[in-house]
């Protein structure tokens, strides 16, 4: 199975003027690895796919920030 | 020819008055990559492609509508409240003198709508690509959005509009596929 976020570090200077933010991070969701969706996929009640923007929990990636705050320099996951 | 209902496509609750996301959220209003660009874009291809993807255009341009609402309804519930002097602060000085409170197509920088921001290339896989290109810049104009605020009444409204570009991204890869037309084949070599 793939995750749906991807991390990878950055080189940091010892020169560098700012705090550094050793790991970055980018979202990989389920579309790149879909394909063609196949027929008869598991569904969600309908409730719950109108909750949540999809009615396929193949297709469901949530997203939450990777920064522990709005003013977090770190990132929460590690 | 359009049914309009009257309701937001999912709720848009905003529980912190914090008038400085307003004028971010209006990136996703008339910015490149906004719900406005994203509507007209499709809305427009449809007509130039081929039979068998033009009602996923159709569908797809007519939900960005509803979210164009959304977003709408996001920045209006933030800024309805505020005096002059808390739009200056907020960095809408310029919009207030110009719109007062009332919503414009622009970016998170003020810069008004154009359509340069679309394409209609003529060409079913040019566009379908585009569109695909699009609901990804979408779908990470959400992501900072999300990272630039702690609503979480609001975070769960963007969550759901991000989720949108996602199953719109699947679709338009499927359109594609379906013009390749390969799909069913059984090659033999």
């Amino acid at each position: 199975m793939h995750t749906f976020r991807k991390k990878y570090r950055v080189y940091v200077s010892p020169y560098d003027p700012c705090p550094p933010m050793t790991k970055k991070t980018y979202e990989t969701p389920p579309q790149l690895y879909l394909g063609f969706q196949p027929y008869g996929l598991p569904q969600y009640p309908p409730s719950e796919a109108l909750r949540q923007g999809t009615l396929w929990p193949a297709l469901y990636a949530p997203y939450q920030s990777p920064y522990k705050d709005k003013y977090g320099k770190r990132e929460a996951d590690e | 020819m359009w049914i309009y209902e009257k309701k937001l496509q999912y709720p848009v609750r905003v529980s912190k008055c914090d008038v400085r996301m307003a004028k971010f959220l209006i990136e996703q209003y008339g910015g490149a990559d906004g719900e406005l660009a994203a509507a007209l874009r499709y809305l427009n291809q449809r007509y130039t492609v081929p039979d068998k993807v033009i009602g996923l255009l159709n569908d797809i341009g007519t939900e960005e509508l509803a979210h164009l609402e959304m977003i709408a309804t996001m920045v209006y519930k933030l800024t309805k409240d505020a005096t002059a002097e808390e739009m200056e602060r907020c960095g809408l000085g310029a919009h207030y003198a110009n719109h007062d409170k009332a919503l414009f197509y622009g970016n998170a920088a003020g810069v008004p709508w154009t359509a340069t921001y679309i394409q209609a290339k003529g060409d079913p896989i040019a566009d379908l690509y585009e569109d695909i290109a699009a609901e990804e810049k979408a779908r990470a104009t959400y992501q900072w959005l999300i990272n630039m605020t702690d609503d979480t009444d609001l975070k769960d409204s963007l969550s759901f509009l991000r989720e949108r570009e996602i199953v719109h991204s699947q679709r338009f890869r499927e359109a594609v596929e379906i013009l390749k037309e390969e799909r069913e084949r059984k090659k033999v070599f």
